[in-house]
């Protein structure tokens, strides 16, 4: 009796593991201010998409819905499972990157949603933008999510209506590698791994883009609406002097009865929809996400407590800890090497359920905090956890003696790390992204799964005040070696585009716009954004690691 | 099986044979199986799963669905009776229980027949007869002719000596079948047509009576029991007055507004009716009253009648047992003197058919069926559970609610809300309407006569709008339903069974999910926007109003309920989706909205179409008038249907040619199933 009695308080110990996290002084000048600042951010955040999210305005809408189709994220809510989430990736894709040309969502909607149970990548065109015109961004984004999509192991259903190419633009959309044929290349070759490629032609599919059907492992057409054609009906008269209609030329019918372009025919959008969901449901997908799971548990902080913790200013520090208490379940942390290296904060926790390592910034790197780093890296890599990296950093630290200490071989064992470790990586930047703290915590170079920004964050390779210093040191200290003067006024004019063109350039919009990022994300939706990626990227069976040589 | 009770003064009835299904079959075998008596069932192909046969110690199949094919072939129950050694049958009402040769076939095998002599049935079964012994015994009766000859010609005569209006009824008839009134000479003909064709059809005799009709009547009928010692006793009175296509719908025990006088010389002049026919078992007197409370005898019907929980609840007695202990010899169990009733009751029949469209009787599945929870003082008699399907074949009736308390206002208002907690899926029924009816002034102040539905047609079928409330628990429980859906793919993933593709319902990227819902109320399509908020909370939107909602989902059993907490008012319902309907029971009625269905599927539906001539119900198709490339006018007859032992014409909804009939005499149909296509008109 006494026997069992120590098991069950053994098994009831072991069930509580340590919880991080306090209560912040919700009254506090310090937190109300920092919750204000960011709540500013986060409304300018939602009301910039909120914009986006109409696409290319009312009136294009309009002319849309009169033709009896439906707008691009109807069509998106109409073909994922009802109350599925929807994980949308890079919604501030172009935004102000063609001055007066405004290409809202970069002109396609990419995301992951369960389609018949399965979470699939979702390709779709707006053709309220530009009739759809692929601009250099859209074929960035559609690349992004088609690259998404091979990582995850996620079927691709591509919703098309799109006049092609941006003839404009055609140098930056047409011959390199990553432009409009890589999305053919990546068709055939994710076909190849037995990703499947699925086409829904609900408008049109001109030159090129008559290939997304044309390459679809299976391909939906809808009727007096969808047309398939490498050449429309004027370049044909121009060429043949043939004149046909574009229905003749390419329609559902003679797609479907004729040509074999199309393997389904669809009565109108909904339809064809639904016949995608019936495609899904019969390619026999299985999840095995290869971790072991457990039952989620909220956290035992709000999230929105972020807001007042992070605030908006950047040379405030916050311990990370009291942000992971707020994504991880249970707010439970298993804390690794709490006492080595503490500028940098390591340990397991659980996600939504998965198995998660978290790496978070607490400060400047040191030669410590790297090879922690580094050791944690290979225990999540041994043991299939997925790793999660939250930045906000400033770099490594410098002087003579932590170069002599070898901190460039020990950062350099945290970039191998990081570079090679094949387990789902995620970075969130919640801070600043800086230099090489940007590569020793999982940047966009190195591979994460998915990366996404806060409003509040900065990315550049260093600081504006810093690197506008950095110039004026050396402009001042040209001009003493020429014997001039440097006034301040000089050197105030120096500095000030400088810190100008970094602040603008560090800002998340200039970095979202550019796919930088997946997506900049309200703080608060953190655990849940991190949630569905994890769920995203566990289709794909985890990879072994095999590190390369690590300097010692 | 040990018999527990055993007749002190009588013969031993140690097994009975139970001849009729439904409820009343349930019914019965209830008392005897707590009597300790064997029961036998029979039934038909159409109930081998039925409830009747389930609950019995035996039973035995006796035949094809239609009656006269299984209920009501006496050799095949006798048969039974003989073999499985019962030594009484029990006929319930309707089918054989008013059959004297029935009764005398059973007499000849020595088998007891629990009910009256059969001299008794013979002499109240042929109404003319029963008049005059009525007459001779004092008893009050009604001008009206019960004469022989039976020609157009002597009964149209007669009808304009009594005076119009004036009833036609079969002599052999009852509960409403094979009569008709001739409102004036003109429509006499017509009506004592249609009055025999019932009359063939529901009792193979189509001699007619005449009678006075009295307009505003009340229905009030006595239950009386004489035994074979030559006691009798009569058990107070029920109103049964509020009837619709001459059926009754809801009785009560005692009458209201009656003094107890009048009570009394009812009583007696039952009483009185009983003796003159030497009756014996359980009997029912019914009389016409008048507004001053004047009343006729009508008719008696020797057998136990539906309505007879009514009599029980105000009287704590069990008739069922009675009539067997009767049966089996023994004297009443209690004396006039002795007899007293206590509180009031109410017998409400929950019927599938469709009030609005004039009470038409429906069949079909009972999908869902749920019930308000039964006790001493709420009784439910049913045949029937959920799966079942009521039958094309025999009466539409699904249930009786009965009801007792310790007054008339107190039952009426628990009649209202054991009415709101009966919640049938499936099938068109009646629950709506009872619930109206109750709850009209007038039926509450006790002024029912047997035009009351007619009279305040205007309040009893309200046109009923979906209020905002009602629509916004539609529309928030149809997200929350979706969800459920949603969290139940974690079941066909074990691996990862906690995704947050299942969990974060509706989650979208910096902006909250806002739904379209479209739901169809009737043939208006009701739109309604709800968006996902904080907590899991929703903002619905319709039309220029909008609306906080938050609510939940609560399953107990196999009912769901959606707590909802709308702008600060908070509610319950419970609701059920079914096929591609929404199904609430509010606190204000059953509301059904439909869920449209989108073209591409509506294309491939089995659905009758613009061309098609359709059943108005389920039946059996009685006459196809019309061939393949028959020219038709509008409203000429297309097919004749039999249902519920009713005729119906269905006639041509345009002119046309015919194309295609899909039926031939015989067969059955279901609702809304096409019988006739039309050739596609030339202008379409």
């Amino acid at each position: 009796m006494t026997h069992l009695r120590r098991f069950v308080n053994r098994l009831y110990h072991y069930e509580t593991n340590t919880t991080i996290g306090s209560q912040p002084a919700l009254d506090s000048p310090e937190y109300k201010e920092n919750f204000d600042r960011m709540q500013i951010l986060v409304e300018e955040l939602k009301n910039r998409v909120a914009k986006i999210l109409q696409g290319g305005g009312e009136k294009a809408r309009e002319r849309q819905t009169s033709r009896g189709k439906l707008l691009p994220r109807d069509r998106i809510n109409s073909l994922i499972d009802p109350e599925s989430a929807f994980l949308e990736f890079s919604q501030l894709a172009g935004y102000k990157l063609y001055g007066e040309e405004e290409v809202p969502a970069g002109g396609i909607i990419t995301g992951i949603g369960r389609v018949s149970g399965v979470e699939c990548m979702i390709v779709t065109n707006d053709p309220t933008v530009k009739g759809g015109a692929y601009y250099p961004i859209t074929v960035k984004k559609h690349l992004r999510a088609q690259e998404i999509a091979e990582e995850n192991r996620l079927p691709c259903i591509y919703l098309v209506d799109s006049g092609g190419a941006n003839l404009p633009r055609q140098a930056d959309v047409f011959p390199d590698k990553n432009h409009f044929g890589r999305i053919f290349y990546n068709q055939a070759t994710m076909s190849s791994k037995k990703i499947p490629q699925i086409a829904v032609v609900l408008g049109s599919c001109t030159a090129g883009g008559a290939y997304v059907p044309a390459m679809a492992d299976e391909s939906i057409i809808v009727r007096k609406q969808g047309t398939i054609f490498l050449g429309g009906p004027p370049l044909v008269k121009a060429a043949t002097g043939e004149e046909v209609s574009a229905e003749d030329l390419g329609g559902a019918d003679l797609h479907c009865s004729k040509s074999g372009v199309t393997d389904y025919y669809a009565q109108d959008d909904l339809h064809a929809l639904h016949l995608a969901q019936r495609v899904v449901s019969n390619i026999n997908y299985v999840k095995s996400p290869g971790v072991s799971v457990q039952t989620p548990e909220e956290p035992l902080f709000p999230a929105d407590e972020l807001y007042g913790i992070v605030g908006d200013n950047l040379r405030k520090t916050f311990d990370v800890r009291e942000v992971i208490a707020r994504i991880v379940d249970g707010s439970r942390f298993d804390e690794f090497k709490a006492m080595y290296g503490e500028t940098l904060v390591t340990g397991f926790a659980h996600l939504w359920g998965y198995p998660v390592g978290i790496i978070g910034n607490n400060g400047v790197l040191f030669s410590e905090s790297a090879l922690k780093a580094t050791h944690f890296i290979e225990l999540c890599c041994q043991r299939n956890i997925p790793l999660i990296f939250l930045q906000n950093i400033t770099g490594f630290m410098v002087g003579r003696d932590v170069e002599a200490g070898g901190i460039a071989k020990n950062g350099a064992k945290m970039v191998t790390a990081v570079s090679c470790a094949k387990v789902p990586k995620f970075t969130v930047i919640i801070g600043g992204s800086y230099g090489a703290g940007n590569y020793g915590m999982c940047g966009r170079a190195y591979g994460p799964r998915f990366l996404y920004m806060w409003p509040n964050a900065r990315i550049s390779v260093m600081g504006g005040e810093q690197a506008a210093n950095v110039l004026a040191q050396i402009s001042r200290e040209q001009r003493m070696r020429e014997g001039k003067t440097w006034t301040d006024e000089e050197e105030k004019a120096l500095k000030d585009p400088v810190i100008k063109k970094y602040e603008e350039e560090g800002s998340p919009y200039f970095s979202s716009a550019r796919l930088w990022d997946d997506g900049v994300i309200d703080p608060a939706d953190t655990r849940n954004v991190l949630g569905l990626s994890l769920s995203a990227a566990l289709n794909a069976p985890i990879q072994k690691t095999k590190f390369g040589v690590f300097r010692m | 099986m040990v018999c527990l009770w055993y007749s002190t003064q009588g013969k031993n009835i140690e097994k009975v044979l139970i001849a009729n299904r439904g409820e009343i079959a349930c019914r019965v075998i209830q008392t005897a199986r707590r009597l300790g008596i064997q029961t036998v069932a029979v039934y038909s192909d159409a109930d081998k799963n039925g409830l009747h046969v389930s609950m019995a110690d035996e039973s035995y199949c006796i035949g094809p669905p239609a009656s006269a094919e299984s209920y009501l072939r006496q050799d095949k129950i006798l048969d039974v009776a003989v073999r499985s050694g019962a030594h009484a049958v029990h006929p319930g009402y309707g089918f054989l229980s008013e059959n004297t040769e029935f009764a005398e076939l059973l007499h000849k095998e020595g088998i007891i027949f629990i009910g009256p002599p059969s001299s008794a049935i013979r002499d109240m079964g042929i109404k003319s007869t029963s008049k005059a012994i009525m007459s001779a015994a004092g008893v009050p009766v009604i001008e009206g002719y019960h004469g022989e000859d039976q020609s157009v010609d002597r009964l149209k005569s007669e009808g304009s000596k009594i005076g119009y209006p004036v009833m036609i009824k079969a002599v052999r008839g009852g509960g409403g079948k094979g009569m008709r009134i001739a409102m004036t000479e003109a429509e006499f003909e017509s009506q004592l047509e249609s009055a025999k064709t019932e009359g063939i059809k529901s009792f193979g005799d189509d001699v007619m009576l005449l009678e006075k009709f009295i307009e505003t009547p009340r229905h009030v009928e006595v239950q009386v029991f004489g035994d074979q010692h030559g006691n009798y006793v009569y058990l107070f009175e029920r109103d049964c007055s509020v009837q619709r296509r001459h059926q009754k719908i809801i009785e009560e025990a005692p009458a209201p507004g009656l003094t107890e006088d009048l009570r009394r010389s009812l009583g007696e002049a039952a009483v009185r009716a009983a003796q003159a026919v030497q009756y014996v078992g359980a009997g029912t007197v019914e009389f016409i009253m008048d507004k001053n409370g004047k009343f006729f005898f009508m008719e008696m019907n020797t057998r136990l009648q539906v309505e007879h929980p009514v009599t029980e609840m105000i009287t704590g007695l069990d008739l069922v047992e009675w009539q067997i202990r009767v049966a089996a010899g023994e004297k009443l169990p209690t004396l006039q003197t002795d007899l007293k009733y206590k509180g009031h009751a109410f017998e409400a029949r929950i019927y599938a058919e469709d009030p609005v469209n004039k009470f038409m009787p429906g069949a079909g599945p009972l999908l869902h069926l749920s019930t308000p929870k039964t006790d001493s003082t709420v009784r439910i008699d049913t045949g029937v559970t959920e799966g079942d399907e009521v039958s094309v074949y025999y009466d539409p009736m699904i249930a009786k609610l009965i009801i007792w308390a310790e007054d008339r206002p107190t039952a009426i208002q628990k009649m209202a809300s054991s009415l709101r907690d009966y919640h049938v899926i499936g099938l068109n029924t009646n629950i709506q309407f009872l619930a109206d009816l109750v709850r009209h002034p007038e039926f509450k102040a006790g002024n029912v006569h047997t035009d009351f539905i007619p009279q305040h047609e205007a309040d009893l079928f309200p046109i009923r709008n979906i209020t905002d409330i009602t629509l916004c628990q539609a529309a928030v429980a149809m997200v929350l339903l979706q969800q459920k859906d949603q969290r139940k793919t974690r079941v066909t993933n074990i691996l990862d069974p906690h995704s947050p593709f299942s969990q974060c319902m509706g989650t979208r990227v910096n902006h909250a999910h806002s739904r379209r819902i479209v739901l169809q109320d009737g043939n208006k399509d009701l739109v309604v926007n709800v968006s996902s908020e904080k907590n899991k909370s929703f903002t619905v939107k319709m039309m220029d109003k909008k609306y906080d909602v938050n609510g939940w989902l609560e399953e107990t059993g196999d009912k769901m309920k959606l707590i909802a907490d709308i702008n600060g008012l908070k509610s319950s319902c419970h609701l059920v989706r079914r096929d591609n309907s929404i199904h609430l029971f509010t606190s204000d009625g059953q509301h059904e909205l439909k869920i449209p269905v989108p073209k591409f599927l509506e294309a491939s539906g089995g659905g009758g179409g613009v061309d098609d001539a359709m059943a108005p119900m389920p039946g059996v198709i009685e006459k196809i008038n019309v061939t393949p490339g028959s020219e038709v006018k509008t409203g000429d007859p297309l097919v004749i249907m039999i249902a519920m032992k009713m005729e119906y014409v269905i006639r041509a909804p345009r002119d046309g040619v015919i194309e295609k009939v899909f039926f031939k005499p015989g067969d059955t149909v279901k609702k809304a199933a096409a019988l006739v296509h039309f050739k596609e008109s030339e202008e379409s």
